[in-house]
């Protein structure tokens, strides 16, 4: 056991470092984001529909004055639809891209907690087959006897793009 | 004294570019042949303030250049010669050599030098024959070797003029090199400390230059108070050492009591100008310290590039008006929340109408400081005009009309090119050549006219040309050629002139340098649209076409239609609106599948129905009444079927791209009073949408 985790941990340059993480729940499994991508915590309201954009972008919404994009976690993940209640929450997220800093937020059942986690206790995923979902997912993590699913912030709201333009290949590390 | 000076470069370059400018359009304005004294004044100006500029920044190539083109000038300027065309020819490129090295310069690059070498050997060809008809002093020739003697002897009223000899002083060590001047100060005509009047300048002094420097270049440095001082030039002769012995003994002997140095001076008073001269004086004594300060910071930092415009202060008074009216209305509704009661509810409605209106002027007036007059753009095509009317050999008269009417800022930038490139074209292909104009019976100038004026919510420029106007013939014949349309079709003549807005048109027979590079109308038209504007052409054969540009007053506020399709609320861009009217669905035609298209009035206009293309609607449903909103995008009427019409406000447009990315059809966002987010309808993406059906275009594909 602890030879078969050696040879998947992650590479030399990334061991060392400690991130926290803000942790999410959906359909009763633990995420987590990195806790500096995120800017703020909200409650639902309805968005503005965009047309033509794809199910899991609900449409956009009046950030003091910022037009932000709002994406339904549970639809990109391909999980069953929820009701949006009065405890649904909207967690804004902020990453770089090439045309600077975009700010979007991802709709999840819960907020959970905040984890101080290490990157050498962080496992990769297991490659799965003809799985979309796997490219955003940074690593797996047990806290607490529980694991935390870590998500990459940027190739979660940056793989969007891509599937819009019905081109999405997955042969992508 | 170690100020850091590099904070003023961009300063510096902003108005050394616009000094180029102000040089250019006066050179192009001029006639050679009756030149008046006030245009070479304000050439002769722009030009000196480059080079003093220049000069304090350490910026020596620009400097040094434009102090042979400012000579000739200064020549011209006092009547020693006149002006000539080949001058105008000379000093234009000068400009534009100028304008070069400092945009060089101003990207933190070393500017180019070869240019300038060639153009300055032509300066100095020009003024080294003006030496030969006229005696040159022989002083020069002595100063070129040695050095100088200047006596500078104030007259009192010197300091009330503005003027302060200290800072003439420094740039005179700037031109010489630190260690190679000194500075006495004359004391003698100092009044007794009772009688003394501060602001009177009292003291002479005897300035030695000991580096071989052309008396031309002190000269300017002391130009501007040629009128208040007594100056006297004097070579210096021999070596440095034996000029410096000479010159504290000729002080000695002149001053009687002993020649005071500068410290010594201070304490004779005259407060402002003395500590002055110590200055230069201790400045100067490090002698031969490597010249460092002004040119590290240069080589080693990239200028960032922030641009800035220049505000009328109308139009800041205006604003800080408005924030204190705003800043009152403020106060009176705080003070009316503290304690509210019904009773008072008609105060509070009072009170938000003052807001309100507060906030629309002040959003006025914000919108304002962006617009600049057009002027901005135009001033470019003299010169451009003025150029390629010499390539390709035509006359051509420019005239500009409306300079004055104001846009915003960044869309005075982005079209730019596009004006360009409308003007080239006119004048490549619009006008005849000088002798086809005789032959049909023309003026033999040509005429290019740029007009701009507002009209509703928008500026119009119009590039119009009195040449031959478009060849329908060939132009049709080319689009035939290129598969553009089929061959027998029913082109209306305006159906064939906006032809040569099709990408891949271009009828130049020949490729000239000028235009026909292929990049044609159809990126101009694309860089129009781009800001939400429209070109189109209007064209007579013979008499000439004339390039017709709308463009939004500004890209930040739209004037807009709000309409609702099911439950969401989209805007229209009030402009494109052509008419709404309410229309019933049997009006409605089906011409192929899902497509429609319905009569109005005596021509069919293609329908989309809103809540189809954004899928807002299943298809069972049937809505029966419907509102019907005719817009023109693309020269094309499109009819837009949407549920209702609601009001029309000003929106202020947001990007839906910066956190999402290009929604067909869409062209952005904006926030509405209840603070949910309306998408802005991209009319002639939806334009595009139904290309395939147009009616004139039988090879169309099908919709999709």
């Amino acid at each position: 056991m602890e030879e078969m985790n050696k040879d998947i941990i992650l590479p030399e340059s990334e061991v060392g470092d400690e991130q926290q993480y803000l942790t999410f729940i959906m359909s009763g499994e633990e995420y987590g984001v990195d806790i500096l991508a995120v800017q703020e915590i909200r409650g639902w309201e309805e968005p503005t529909l965009i047309p033509n954009a794809p199910s899991y972008i609900r449409g956009v919404i009046n950030l003091r004055g910022t037009i932000v994009p709002i994406m339904d976690l549970r639809l990109r993940f391909g999980l069953s639809e929820a009701d949006y209640t009065a405890t649904t929450v909207v967690i804004i997220l902020k990453f770089d891209s090439d045309n600077g800093e975009r700010v979007m937020g991802i709709v999840v059942d819960a907020v959970s907690d905040v984890y101080t986690i290490a990157d050498e206790e962080t496992r990769r995923p297991p490659e799965l087959t003809e799985d979309d979902n796997s490219d955003f997912i940074k690593g797996l993590v047990n806290v607490n006897e529980k694991m935390v699913i870590l998500l990459d912030v940027a190739e979660l709201l940056m793989l969007r793009m891509e599937m819009s333009d019905a081109n999405y290949s997955v042969d992508k590390d | 004294m170690s100020v850091d000076l590099s904070q003023f470069h961009q300063v510096f370059f902003e108005e050394s570019f616009e000094g180029l400018d102000v040089m250019e359009s006066e050179l192009l304005d001029m006639d050679p042949s009756d030149v008046d004294d006030e245009t070479v004044n304000n050439i002769f100006r722009a030009a000196h303030s480059i080079k003093g500029g220049a000069g304090t920044f350490g910026f020596m190539p620009v400097s040094e250049f434009t102090h042979v083109v400012e000579t000739l000038l200064d020549e011209i300027r006092a009547g020693k010669r006149s002006m000539e065309p080949r001058y105008v020819d000379l000093f234009l490129q000068s400009v534009d050599c100028l304008r070069g090295m400092l945009s060089d310069m101003q990207d933190g690059n070393e500017p180019e030098t070869e240019r300038p070498a060639e153009l300055r050997t032509e300066f100095e060809t020009i003024l080294g024959m003006a030496q030969e008809e006229q005696p040159t002093e022989d002083a020069s020739a002595g100063g070129k070797d040695a050095g100088w003697i200047i006596d500078v002897k104030p007259h009192t009223d010197l300091l009330m003029t503005g003027n302060e000899p200290f800072r003439m002083f420094r740039e005179l060590q700037e031109l010489v090199g630190e260690g190679n001047l000194e500075v006495l100060a004359n004391t003698d005509d100092i009044p007794e400390l009772t009688s003394l009047n501060p602001e009177d300048c009292t003291i002479h002094w005897r300035l030695t230059v000991t580096a071989a420097t052309p008396v031309e270049e002190i000269k300017a440095i002391f130009e501007w108070v040629e009128d208040e001082c007594d100056l006297t030039y004097t070579p210096l002769a021999g070596d440095s050492a034996n000029a410096e012995a000479a010159a504290s003994s000729d002080d000695a002997a002149s001053s009687g009591d002993a020649a005071l140095v500068a410290p010594v001076a201070d304490a004779g008073a005259a407060e402002s100008t003395a500590p002055a001269a110590s200055a230069v004086q201790s400045e100067a004594s490090p002698a031969d310290k490597p010249v460092k300060a002004a040119k590290a910071p240069k080589a080693s930092k990239k200028t960032a590039e922030s641009s800035s415009i220049r505000v009328s202060i109308d139009k800041v008074d205006s604003l800080i008006n408005m924030v204190g009216e705003l800043v009152i209305t403020q106060s009176m509704l705080g003070q009316l929340g503290q304690d509210f009661d019904l009773s008072r509810l008609a105060k509070l409605q009072e009170g938000l109408s003052q807001l309100e209106q507060n906030t629309r002027e002040l959003q006025e007036s914000v919108m304002k400081i962006r617009m600049m007059p057009i002027s901005f753009a135009f001033s470019r095509f003299p010169r451009l005009v003025r150029d390629l009317g010499g390539q390709l050999g035509k006359k051509v008269l420019l005239e500009t009309i409306g300079e004055q009417t104001e846009l915003d800022k960044t869309v005075m930038e982005k079209i730019n090119d596009p004006l360009v490139h409308l003007v080239r074209n006119s004048m490549d292909h619009g006008l005849e050549t000088t002798e086809d104009r005789i032959a049909a019976g023309k003026s033999e100038e040509g005429t290019i006219t740029l007009n701009a004026y507002h009209q509703g919510g928008n500026i119009v420029i119009e590039v119009a040309d009195d040449g031959a106007g478009l060849n329908e013939d060939r132009i049709l014949k080319k689009a035939i050629e290129k598969g553009l349309v089929p061959e027998n079709n029913s082109l209306t003549p305006e159906e064939i002139h906006n032809l040569i807005f099709l990408p891949g048109f271009s009828t130049a027979e020949a490729v000239s340098d000028i235009s026909g590079r292929g990049v044609g109308m159809d990126v101009v038209r694309r860089n129009i649209q781009a800001l939400n504007g429209s070109i189109e052409v209007k064209s007579q054969r013979g008499v000439g076409s004339t390039f017709i540009i709308r463009l939004p007053l500004t890209l930040a506020i739209l004037d807009g239609q709000l309409v609702r399709v099911c439950e969401e609320t989209y805007i229209f861009p009030l402009v494109s609106i052509v008419e709404s009217i309410q229309i019933h669905r049997s009006s409605l035609n089906h011409v192929t599948g899902s497509q429609y298209v319905m009569q109005l009035r005596d021509e069919y206009i293609p329908i989309v129905r809103l809540d189809e293309i954004f899928g807002l609607r299943d298809a069972s449903d049937t809505v029966d009444e419907m509102m019907l909103v005719v817009v023109e995008g693309d020269n094309e009427k499109i009819g837009i079927v949407v549920d209702d019409l609601l009001g029309q406000q000003q929106v202020v447009i947001k990007s839906l791209e910066q956190n999402y990315q290009k929604v067909s059809g869409i062209s952005g966002a904006t926030i509405l009073g209840d603070g949910t987010v309306a998408l802005i309808i991209d009319i002639s993406s939806i334009g595009k949408n139904i290309v395939p059906v147009k009616r004139k275009q039988p090879r169309s594909e099908k919709a999709a």
